[in-house]
């Protein structure tokens, strides 16, 4: 086989985290090789300004997605299934080029909040064992807390230049952000994005109801601005194509606009694009990463010698790589023992579709990641001492976009889905639709896991993953409770029509998307009989592999992951430069 | 005849069809293909051809808020589209085996067939239907028979036999007259931008910011399209 020079350092996939480490660590001095299954894209040459307007290439024949021919799962519900193939594109949104799912991402750009870290032990706190314990969930601390975290949710935010407006900023509540965030050492990078249209009227019938509507923290930048790394974004101009689009005009923030100027100038660095990573290989003491095996774009397979490996392809991906490469003991779900593809979970979605009479929406303009929430209902923001789960919503409402041809789907209940009465409709509504929706968190169970699927391949015959998974009781209870909270703002709000949807009412599929945030299955934790990786995304099992993304988060929170995915990243860097290269091939010691 | 040739008489159709500017030429693959008007069809027969529009135009017929589908091009942009990668299904999974309880655990519908085949098995099918119920083509049918054949392959009424899945054959008809009519028109459909105009859509604009604190206001902006002003 082929074999490349050794490298410090081999990062397997460049979206957000792979791109994040490869710079920390090249600029810390390490050779760095990042190696691809994409082709390397640009915002600029790619998706220019006169490309990038078009929903049906982008939005409807998704083109910047990894195909499902190329990268797929099989699923099932319960453990007495046999899975099935998802064969067109479902909730796995990859991203189909170097930058992976950071390029064609929306932007909602959110911190955690402390609860969602230690979930487990401040439900028994508040709550008692038996809320945690329930015989189904699975819940588990993260090995670290938000204070810990916070300083890379700050780093990670100046690079990426995110919109906001501070709710709590050192401790003191500013009343002009989210109100339950959890104390900020700064203020965001760039001011919050405009209030548009359907936030106008979701503020104004929160706060008629007592409730605190901010504007989400976005990945689409309100003003010039340049970030530490030396990179430059340009305003949001507010075009509405955002999510599943690129943006040529330098507004969302994505690796190639925030972090790939940097790498291109290091000379420490270098990118394998169009090479699929097919595993990790071990020295023969079987706890040591020797770096990866690929294959490239004519097929041949090579070798790429590392000193350390950080996996930093999808959460799916991160999870299959560990198991075809036999690092970390593969999660048993009759006796919960093992660590590898343990602890998937996903986002418990509800929520309602409103319709208004006569109102002038212009739902055209917005941004990927614009829209109005309120955090009352998430998390542990409320009280559930009387109620009969865990967990929360963030319910939003979005100024995203215009898309003419998904939103035919947007009409009222009832209302002619073809002829003459769907383009009466239609012509009508268009201008009067809007959407609540509960973004929520979701709870690991014992049954929800990863493993290998023992029928179906990739092209290079390498097992799919196969997940197995259902919505938990406590998430169709969080699910059902948030949504009767939208319907009221819904009412609030004056609109004519209030249509709930709740995705948890039926059994999970992967076809339907509710949200492409799939988590865990490499989780981080303090005790290595329940985690796969130490609170610094380092392999229990094998040291000198990093695993990161949203596969090291125990639970799902109800928001979206990036932010987190970012901060992780930054933190595993710096352990990596300030600790493990003293003792390398050693665990980190706190 | 050498590629550039080539490139340079697609140019010239275009232009002259659009008689407008055009961007198109060096930078193929960068720049959406923009579709031919003029009838010539790269994988609809004309036999196809007169089931589709009968169909099309029961799913989106003119009347006073716009052209029908036909009309406004979605045939060009069906044709167009089978002919390329999204007719050859060429994002599938098609690996087997093929499983019999795939929609049920997916709870939607999964094809290995691509959409072209579907298109000549569903069209196949439906023809083979009304010949045997109503002694005609279904494109001879009176409407509010065409309607209600619709409709029964809508609801799960009516199967067409058991090569075609006659919902998901529905649903996909649906879904393309549906982007042939909002998709940009350089695809072929939207002639005019008419379906943008119907429901108050800009299109291809790059600058809202002079607008956003007109919240709630009707901005009665010129519609835009990739290549085309209207």
């Amino acid at each position: 086989m082929a074999r490349n020079t050794k490298a410090d350092v081999v990062v397997v996939g460049l979206g957000w985290a792979g791109s994040l480490i490869a710079a920390q660590l090249s600029h810390g001095g390490m050779r760095v090789v990042a190696i691809d299954r994409g082709p390397r894209i640009d915002p600029q040459t790619d998706t220019p300004l006169t490309v990038d307007p078009d929903e049906l290439r982008w939005s409807s024949r998704k083109e910047l997605l990894a195909k499902p021919r190329d990268n797929t799962l099989t699923m099932r519900n319960t453990l007495d299934q046999i899975a099935v193939p998802q064969r067109e594109l479902g909730i796995l949104e990859l991203g189909g080029g170097a930058g992976g799912q950071g390029f064609h991402w929306a932007g909602m750009a959110w911190r955690f909040t402390p609860w969602d870290f230690q979930v487990r032990t401040e439900t028994i706190k508040r709550y008692g064992m038996p809320r945690a314990e329930d015989g189904e969930l699975q819940l588990q601390d993260w090995g670290l807390t938000y204070d810990d975290l916070e300083p890379d949710y700050d780093g990670w935010e100046r690079i990426a230049g995110i919109a906001g407006k501070a709710g709590n900023l050192r401790g003191k509540v500013t009343n002009e952000g989210n109100p339950f965030e959890a104390p900020r050492s700064r203020d965001y990078p760039t001011p919050k994005l405009k209030t548009l249209r359907m936030m106008e009227i979701f503020n104004k019938a929160t706060s008629e109801l007592g409730l605190n509507p901010f504007t989400i923290p976005a990945a689409n930048v309100s003003e010039a601005y340049a970030n530490p790394l030396g990179a430059h974004l340009a305003p949001c101009t507010y075009c509405g194509f955002c999510q599943y689009h690129g943006c040529g005009n330098y507004s969302k923030s994505t690796p190639q606009t925030c972090v790939f100027p940097y790498l291109q100038k290091e000379p420490n660095f270098k990118v394998i694009s169009k090479a699929c990573v097919t595993r990790v290989n071990k020295a023969a003491d079987g706890r040591t990463a020797t770096g990866v095996t690929y294959i490239n774009e004519s097929g041949k397979e090579i070798e790429q010698p590392g000193d350390i490996v950080c996996l930093t392809a999808s959460q799916m991906d991160n999870v299959r790589l560990l198991l075809v490469s036999g690092i970390g003991k593969p999660y048993d779900p009759l006796s919960s023992e093992g660590v590898v593809g343990r602890n998937f979970s996903y986002q418990t979605v509800s929520g309602a579709d409103l319709w208004f009479e006569g109102d002038k929406i212009n739902p055209f303009i917005g941004a990927g990641g614009l829209g109005s929430q309120i955090d009352n209902y998430n998390g542990d923001n409320f009280d559930h001492s009387s109620l009969d789960f865990i967990g929360g919503a963030g319910i939003l409402t979005l100024s995203r976009g215009g898309a003419p041809i998904a939103k035919t789907n947007n009409l009222p209940p009832g209302t002619p889905r073809w002829g003459s009465g769907f383009k009466k409709a239609y012509s009508k509504y268009y201008q009067n639709h809007g959407v609540l929706f509960n973004q929520g968190t979701s709870m690991p169970t014992k049954h929800g896991y990863i493993d290998l699927d023992p029928t179906y391949t990739d092209r290079f015959g390498i097992p799919l993953p196969r997940l197995t998974y259902t919505y938990s009781r406590n998430d169709r209870a969080m699910a059902k409770f948030t949504k009767e909270r939208a319907v009221e703002i819904g009412h609030q709000m004056g609109a004519s029509h209030v249509a709930p949807f709740d995705f948890a009412q039926k059994p999970f599929t992967t076809a339907i998307g509710a949200s492409n945030h799939t988590i865990g299955g490499a989780v981080m934790g303090a005790d290595r009989s329940t985690s796969a990786v130490n609170s610094y995304l380092q392999a229990w099992d094998c040291p000198n592999t990093f695993v990161i993304g949203a596969s090291a988060f125990p639970n799902n929170a109800g928001y979206n992951p990036t932010g987190t995915v970012g901060a992780l990243a930054l933190r595993a860097a710096r352990a990596i430069l300030e600790k493990y290269v003293r003792h390398p091939g050693e665990l980190i010691e706190d | 005849m050498k590629r550039r040739e080539l490139l340079f008489r697609a140019v010239a159709v275009v232009t002259a069809v659009v008689a407008n500017r055009t961007t198109h030429g060096e930078e193929e693959g960068l720049l959406p293909k923009t579709t031919r008007r003029d009838g010539v069809r790269k994988v609809l027969t004309q036999g196809q051809e007169e089931i589709l529009k009968a169909v099309f135009d029961r799913l989106i017929p003119g009347d006073e808020l716009g052209p029908s589908a036909s009309g406004a091009g979605c045939l060009d942009f069906l044709d167009d589209q089978l002919a390329g990668g999204y007719g050859e299904g060429s994002t599938i999974y098609r690996d087997g085996p093929v499983q019999p309880h795939e929609e049920q655990m997916l709870q939607k519908a999964q094809f290995i067939s691509t959409p072209r085949e579907r298109y000549y098995f569903g069209l196949k099918a439906l023809e083979a239907y009304s010949l045997k119920t109503d002694g005609a083509s279904f494109a001879d049918l009176q409407s509010d028979r065409q309607d209600e054949i619709l409709r029964g392959m809508e609801t799960g009424k009516i199967e067409l036999g058991e090569d075609v899945n006659t919902k998901g054959f529905f649903e996909l008809m649906l879904t393309n007259a549906r982007e042939g009519y909002f998709a940009d028109p350089c695809y072929g459909g939207n002639k005019d931008m008419a379906g943008w105009k119907m429901i108050g859509f800009p299109g291809a604009r790059y600058d809202y910011r002079a607008y956003t604190e007109r919240t709630g206001q009707e901005l009665n902006l010129v519609n835009v399209s990739l290549i085309l002003k209207g």
